[in-house]
Protein backbone atom coordinates (compact mmCIF):
# COMPACT_ATOMS: atom_id res chain seq x y z
CA UNK A 1 0.00 0.00 0.00
CA UNK A 2 1.65 3.27 -1.40
CA UNK A 3 2.19 5.76 2.36
CA UNK A 4 0.62 8.65 0.91
CA UNK A 5 0.34 11.96 3.42
CA UNK A 6 -2.91 11.11 4.69
CA UNK A 7 -3.00 14.32 7.30
CA UNK A 8 -3.40 16.38 4.45
CA UNK A 9 -6.26 14.61 3.41
CA UNK A 10 -7.24 14.47 6.98
CA UNK A 11 -8.22 18.41 6.60
CA UNK A 12 -11.87 19.26 6.95
CA UNK A 13 -12.11 21.40 3.43
CA UNK A 14 -10.44 18.83 1.77
CA UNK A 15 -12.30 16.78 -0.29
CA UNK A 16 -12.06 13.27 1.08
CA UNK A 17 -9.47 11.33 -1.09
CA UNK A 18 -8.52 14.54 -3.11
CA UNK A 19 -4.62 14.60 -4.28
CA UNK A 20 -2.21 15.86 -1.52
CA UNK A 21 -0.83 18.81 -1.73
CA UNK A 22 3.16 19.41 -1.60
CA UNK A 23 2.95 23.08 -0.50
CA UNK A 24 0.80 22.00 2.95
CA UNK A 25 3.16 19.15 3.47
CA UNK A 26 5.46 19.13 7.32
CA UNK A 27 8.08 21.43 6.41
CA UNK A 28 11.04 19.66 6.94
CA UNK A 29 13.31 22.47 7.38
CA UNK A 30 16.63 22.89 10.13
CA UNK A 31 16.35 19.07 11.30
CA UNK A 32 19.25 18.14 13.00
CA UNK A 33 20.83 21.20 11.98
CA UNK A 34 21.68 23.46 14.83
CA UNK A 35 22.22 26.41 11.90
CA UNK A 36 18.93 27.19 10.90
CA UNK A 37 19.39 29.16 8.66
CA UNK A 38 18.35 32.62 7.07
CA UNK A 39 14.07 32.25 8.32
CA UNK A 40 12.08 35.29 8.84
CA UNK A 41 10.39 36.02 12.31
CA UNK A 42 7.08 34.36 11.11
CA UNK A 43 9.09 31.71 10.61
CA UNK A 44 8.79 31.50 6.61
CA UNK A 45 12.05 32.02 4.48
CA UNK A 46 13.46 35.10 4.11
CA UNK A 47 15.60 36.06 1.16
CA UNK A 48 19.44 36.12 2.89
CA UNK A 49 21.63 36.60 -0.08
CA UNK A 50 24.49 39.03 1.01
CA UNK A 51 27.35 38.04 2.73
CA UNK A 52 26.31 37.22 6.38
CA UNK A 53 28.64 39.58 8.02
CA UNK A 54 27.13 38.20 10.96
CA UNK A 55 25.89 34.49 12.32
CA UNK A 56 22.29 33.59 10.75
CA UNK A 57 19.75 34.65 13.17
CA UNK A 58 17.34 31.97 14.56
CA UNK A 59 13.56 32.34 14.14
CA UNK A 60 11.69 34.13 16.93
CA UNK A 61 10.81 30.96 18.86
CA UNK A 62 13.96 29.46 18.78
CA UNK A 63 15.44 32.77 20.75
CA UNK A 64 12.38 32.35 22.86
CA UNK A 65 13.76 28.52 24.12
CA UNK A 66 16.80 29.76 23.81
CA UNK A 67 15.91 32.76 26.05
CA UNK A 68 14.38 29.95 28.69
CA UNK A 69 16.70 27.81 28.43
CA UNK A 70 19.03 30.38 30.02
CA UNK A 71 17.57 31.73 32.45
CA UNK A 72 16.46 27.88 33.85
CA UNK A 73 19.88 26.83 33.37
CA UNK A 74 20.64 29.78 35.29
CA UNK A 75 18.95 28.98 38.15
CA UNK A 76 19.89 25.89 38.36
CA UNK A 77 16.39 23.99 37.35
CA UNK A 78 17.92 22.39 33.64
CA UNK A 79 20.97 21.06 33.08
CA UNK A 80 22.20 21.34 29.53
CA UNK A 81 23.58 17.87 29.38
CA UNK A 82 20.55 16.30 30.52
CA UNK A 83 19.00 18.69 27.87
CA UNK A 84 20.95 16.49 24.90
CA UNK A 85 20.31 13.12 26.44
CA UNK A 86 16.66 13.40 26.59
CA UNK A 87 16.55 14.68 22.82
CA UNK A 88 18.89 12.18 21.81
CA UNK A 89 16.94 9.09 23.66
CA UNK A 90 13.52 10.37 21.81
CA UNK A 91 15.03 10.78 18.54
CA UNK A 92 17.19 7.70 18.36
CA UNK A 93 16.65 4.85 20.92
CA UNK A 94 12.89 5.06 21.68
CA UNK A 95 10.64 4.32 19.11
CA UNK A 96 7.82 2.30 17.28
CA UNK A 97 10.23 -0.82 17.44
CA UNK A 98 9.65 -0.99 21.14
CA UNK A 99 5.84 -1.59 20.78
CA UNK A 100 6.45 -4.05 17.82
CA UNK A 101 8.54 -6.37 19.71
CA UNK A 102 6.00 -5.65 22.16
CA UNK A 103 3.32 -6.99 20.18
CA UNK A 104 5.42 -9.37 18.35
CA UNK A 105 5.91 -11.09 21.67
CA UNK A 106 2.02 -11.07 22.51
CA UNK A 107 0.99 -12.70 19.19
CA UNK A 108 3.81 -15.61 19.80
CA UNK A 109 3.24 -16.07 23.16
CA UNK A 110 -0.85 -16.56 24.96
CA UNK A 111 0.53 -16.12 27.77
CA UNK A 112 2.29 -12.65 27.22
CA UNK A 113 -0.91 -11.86 25.47
CA UNK A 114 -2.88 -12.53 28.56
CA UNK A 115 -0.69 -10.28 31.02
CA UNK A 116 -0.91 -7.15 28.18
CA UNK A 117 -4.54 -7.26 27.90
CA UNK A 118 -4.70 -7.77 31.84
CA UNK A 119 -2.28 -5.61 33.14
CA UNK A 120 0.65 -4.76 30.72
CA UNK A 121 2.70 -2.52 33.36
CA UNK A 122 4.47 -4.97 34.96
CA UNK A 123 5.21 -6.99 31.82
CA UNK A 124 6.23 -3.62 29.98
CA UNK A 125 8.46 -2.65 32.81
CA UNK A 126 10.14 -6.05 33.25
CA UNK A 127 11.44 -5.47 29.10
CA UNK A 128 12.18 -2.07 30.24
CA UNK A 129 9.04 -0.28 28.30
CA UNK A 130 8.27 1.98 31.05
CA UNK A 131 8.75 5.42 32.87
CA UNK A 132 8.06 9.03 31.30
CA UNK A 133 4.40 8.87 29.59
CA UNK A 134 4.04 5.16 30.09
CA UNK A 135 3.14 4.58 33.82
CA UNK A 136 -0.13 3.93 32.75
CA UNK A 137 -0.81 2.01 29.65
CA UNK A 138 -3.95 -0.37 28.75
CA UNK A 139 -3.50 -2.28 26.12
CA UNK A 140 -6.63 -2.66 23.24
CA UNK A 141 -6.58 -5.88 21.37
CA UNK A 142 -7.92 -5.69 17.74
CA UNK A 143 -10.08 -9.00 16.88
CA UNK A 144 -11.92 -9.72 13.46
CA UNK A 145 -15.10 -7.68 15.30
CA UNK A 146 -13.45 -4.98 16.99
CA UNK A 147 -10.91 -2.58 15.52
CA UNK A 148 -9.61 0.22 17.94
CA UNK A 149 -8.15 3.20 17.56
CA UNK A 150 -6.10 5.82 19.79
CA UNK A 151 -6.02 9.82 20.09
CA UNK A 152 -5.30 12.58 22.58
CA UNK A 153 -8.22 15.11 21.98
CA UNK A 154 -7.03 17.23 25.05
CA UNK A 155 -3.18 17.74 23.67
CA UNK A 156 -1.03 14.35 22.26
CA UNK A 157 -0.74 12.00 24.74
CA UNK A 158 0.19 8.61 23.80
CA UNK A 159 2.83 6.00 25.21
CA UNK A 160 6.21 7.28 24.83
CA UNK A 161 8.36 3.88 25.68
CA UNK A 162 6.65 2.11 23.70
CA UNK A 163 5.80 4.66 20.54
CA UNK A 164 8.03 7.52 20.89
CA UNK A 165 7.50 10.84 19.60
CA UNK A 166 4.04 10.76 18.08
CA UNK A 167 4.11 11.61 14.44
CA UNK A 168 3.08 15.05 13.05
CA UNK A 169 -0.66 13.85 12.35
CA UNK A 170 -1.60 12.62 16.08
CA UNK A 171 -1.29 16.03 16.95
CA UNK A 172 -2.63 18.09 14.31
CA UNK A 173 -6.08 19.83 14.93
CA UNK A 174 -7.42 17.31 12.10
CA UNK A 175 -6.49 14.08 13.83
CA UNK A 176 -7.67 15.25 17.13
CA UNK A 177 -11.07 16.47 16.16
CA UNK A 178 -12.36 13.99 13.36
CA UNK A 179 -10.99 10.34 15.12
CA UNK A 180 -13.99 10.85 17.76
CA UNK A 181 -16.31 12.12 15.37
CA UNK A 182 -15.82 10.27 12.26
CA UNK A 183 -13.61 7.22 12.82
CA UNK A 184 -14.33 5.51 9.41
CA UNK A 185 -13.59 8.44 7.40
CA UNK A 186 -10.15 9.60 8.62
CA UNK A 187 -9.41 5.26 8.89
CA UNK A 188 -10.21 5.24 4.81
CA UNK A 189 -8.01 8.40 4.91
CA UNK A 190 -5.08 6.17 5.98
CA UNK A 191 -6.28 3.81 3.53
CA UNK A 192 -7.94 1.43 6.31
CA UNK A 193 -10.97 -0.32 4.96
CA UNK A 194 -12.76 -2.41 7.65
CA UNK A 195 -15.49 -5.19 6.72
CA UNK A 196 -19.10 -4.12 6.86
CA UNK A 197 -20.49 -4.63 10.76
CA UNK A 198 -16.94 -4.60 12.32
CA UNK A 199 -16.88 -2.13 15.22
CA UNK A 200 -14.73 0.55 15.56
CA UNK A 201 -13.54 1.55 19.17
CA UNK A 202 -11.74 4.91 19.89
CA UNK A 203 -10.01 5.43 23.14
CA UNK A 204 -9.58 9.22 24.23
CA UNK A 205 -5.43 9.15 25.77
CA UNK A 206 -5.19 11.74 28.88
CA UNK A 207 -1.95 12.38 31.49
CA UNK A 208 -3.14 9.36 33.32
CA UNK A 209 -3.96 7.01 31.08
CA UNK A 210 -2.14 6.14 27.69
CA UNK A 211 -3.71 3.48 25.01
CA UNK A 212 -1.66 1.11 22.56
CA UNK A 213 -3.19 -1.05 20.41
CA UNK A 214 -2.68 -4.86 19.79
CA UNK A 215 -3.34 -5.70 15.95
CA UNK A 216 -4.66 -8.40 14.19
CA UNK A 217 -1.91 -10.65 13.34
CA UNK A 218 -1.96 -11.28 9.68
CA UNK A 219 -2.39 -14.89 8.38
CA UNK A 220 0.40 -16.63 7.01
CA UNK A 221 2.76 -16.05 9.65
CA UNK A 222 2.61 -19.35 11.93
CA UNK A 223 5.50 -19.88 13.28
CA UNK A 224 7.53 -17.38 12.72
CA UNK A 225 10.10 -15.92 14.92
CA UNK A 226 9.22 -12.62 17.39
CA UNK A 227 12.30 -10.91 15.35
CA UNK A 228 10.18 -11.49 12.20
CA UNK A 229 6.70 -10.33 13.12
CA UNK A 230 7.78 -7.16 14.74
CA UNK A 231 8.90 -6.62 11.39
CA UNK A 232 5.39 -6.23 10.02
CA UNK A 233 3.83 -3.97 13.32
CA UNK A 234 3.73 -0.42 12.05
CA UNK A 235 3.89 2.45 14.02
CA UNK A 236 0.30 3.02 12.94
CA UNK A 237 -0.97 -0.51 13.18
CA UNK A 238 -0.46 0.31 17.71
CA UNK A 239 -2.53 3.53 16.75
CA UNK A 240 -4.94 1.99 14.82
CA UNK A 241 -4.73 3.74 11.66
CA UNK A 242 -3.29 1.31 10.10
CA UNK A 243 -2.97 -2.44 9.93
CA UNK A 244 -0.38 -5.02 9.95
CA UNK A 245 1.61 -5.45 7.43
CA UNK A 246 0.70 -8.62 5.40
CA UNK A 247 3.87 -11.19 4.82
CA UNK A 248 5.66 -10.59 1.42
CA UNK A 249 4.31 -6.34 1.53
CA UNK B 1 9.07 -0.12 10.24
CA UNK B 2 8.21 2.65 8.04
CA UNK B 3 9.56 3.16 4.86
CA UNK B 4 10.82 7.03 4.88
CA UNK B 5 10.44 7.51 9.13
CA UNK B 6 9.52 11.20 9.67
CA UNK B 7 12.00 13.37 11.54
CA UNK B 8 10.94 13.17 15.27
CA UNK B 9 11.39 17.07 15.16
CA UNK B 10 11.35 18.70 12.57
CA UNK B 11 13.18 21.51 14.04
CA UNK B 12 16.09 21.66 16.67
CA UNK B 13 13.79 24.45 18.82
CA UNK B 14 10.59 21.67 18.85
CA UNK B 15 13.24 19.08 20.39
CA UNK B 16 14.92 21.48 22.77
CA UNK B 17 11.52 23.25 24.35
CA UNK B 18 10.20 19.38 24.67
CA UNK B 19 13.41 18.30 26.12
CA UNK B 20 13.09 21.68 28.75
CA UNK B 21 9.48 20.90 29.81
CA UNK B 22 10.21 16.85 30.31
CA UNK B 23 12.92 18.02 32.39
CA UNK B 24 10.89 20.60 34.26
CA UNK B 25 8.17 17.89 34.78
CA UNK B 26 11.16 15.55 36.07
CA UNK B 27 12.44 17.71 38.45
CA UNK B 28 9.04 18.38 39.91
CA UNK B 29 8.25 22.09 39.09
CA UNK B 30 4.93 20.72 37.93
CA UNK B 31 3.41 17.44 37.17
CA UNK B 32 2.47 16.10 33.80
CA UNK B 33 -1.20 16.04 34.34
CA UNK B 34 -0.69 19.92 35.37
CA UNK B 35 1.07 20.24 31.54
CA UNK B 36 -1.45 18.66 29.95
CA UNK B 37 -4.40 21.10 31.47
CA UNK B 38 -2.46 24.41 30.44
CA UNK B 39 -0.75 23.09 26.66
CA UNK B 40 -4.16 21.60 26.11
CA UNK B 41 -6.10 24.82 26.81
CA UNK B 42 -3.56 26.84 24.71
CA UNK B 43 -3.88 24.40 22.16
CA UNK B 44 -7.61 24.75 21.95
CA UNK B 45 -7.42 28.69 22.46
CA UNK B 46 -4.72 28.91 19.31
CA UNK B 47 -7.16 26.11 17.44
CA UNK B 48 -10.01 28.75 17.51
CA UNK B 49 -8.24 30.93 14.67
CA UNK B 50 -6.90 28.31 12.54
CA UNK B 51 -6.68 24.56 12.16
CA UNK B 52 -3.32 23.48 13.69
CA UNK B 53 -1.20 22.08 12.32
CA UNK B 54 1.05 19.35 14.12
CA UNK B 55 4.31 20.71 13.43
CA UNK B 56 4.89 24.41 14.06
CA UNK B 57 1.38 25.11 15.19
CA UNK B 58 1.84 22.39 17.85
CA UNK B 59 5.06 23.20 19.30
CA UNK B 60 4.53 27.33 19.19
CA UNK B 61 1.62 26.34 21.47
CA UNK B 62 3.52 24.27 23.31
CA UNK B 63 6.23 27.23 23.97
CA UNK B 64 3.69 29.70 24.78
CA UNK B 65 1.90 27.29 27.47
CA UNK B 66 5.64 26.73 29.08
CA UNK B 67 6.31 30.34 29.32
CA UNK B 68 2.80 30.49 30.83
CA UNK B 69 3.76 28.04 33.38
CA UNK B 70 6.98 29.59 33.87
CA UNK B 71 5.73 32.97 34.49
CA UNK B 72 2.90 31.87 36.69
CA UNK B 73 5.12 29.99 39.05
CA UNK B 74 7.46 33.07 39.11
CA UNK B 75 10.43 30.67 37.68
CA UNK B 76 10.69 33.27 34.59
CA UNK B 77 8.70 36.87 34.28
CA UNK B 78 7.54 37.48 30.85
CA UNK B 79 9.58 40.81 31.19
CA UNK B 80 13.29 38.74 32.14
CA UNK B 81 12.14 36.27 28.99
CA UNK B 82 11.67 39.23 26.61
CA UNK B 83 14.99 40.61 27.89
CA UNK B 84 17.12 37.07 27.14
CA UNK B 85 15.19 36.93 23.95
CA UNK B 86 16.45 40.52 22.99
CA UNK B 87 19.95 39.72 24.44
CA UNK B 88 20.26 36.53 22.14
CA UNK B 89 19.15 38.56 19.22
CA UNK B 90 21.29 40.75 19.86
CA UNK B 91 24.47 38.39 20.49
CA UNK B 92 23.40 36.66 16.65
CA UNK B 93 23.42 40.12 15.04
CA UNK B 94 26.61 41.14 16.44
CA UNK B 95 28.20 38.02 16.42
CA UNK B 96 30.76 37.27 12.66
CA UNK B 97 29.76 34.41 10.95
CA UNK B 98 30.93 31.10 11.92
CA UNK B 99 31.84 32.27 15.35
CA UNK B 100 29.78 30.60 18.48
CA UNK B 101 27.40 32.69 19.51
CA UNK B 102 27.23 33.75 22.87
CA UNK B 103 26.11 36.20 25.01
CA UNK B 104 27.42 39.13 26.38
CA UNK B 105 27.05 38.50 30.14
CA UNK B 106 28.54 34.94 29.71
CA UNK B 107 31.53 35.96 27.57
Amino acid sequence: MPRTPFFLALRPLRPLGSAPDPEVFHPKRGSGDLDLGPVSRQGGPMPHDHDHPHALLPPDPALRVKALETILVGKGLVDPAALDEIIDIYQNRIGPQNGARVVAMAWSDPGVKARLLSDPVPFLQELGYYGRQGEHVTVVENTAAVHNMIVCTLCSCYPWPLLGIPPGWYKSDAYRARAVRAPRAVLAEFGVRLPEGKAVRVWDSTAEMRYLVLPERPAGTEGWPVEALARLVTRDSMVGTGLAREPGT
Amino acid sequence: MSDAPEPVFEAPWHAQVFAITVSLNEAGLFSWPEWTQVFGATLARHGLAKELNGGEDYFAAWLEALEAVLAEKGIAASGAVEAMRAAWEEAYLSTPHGTPVKLRESG
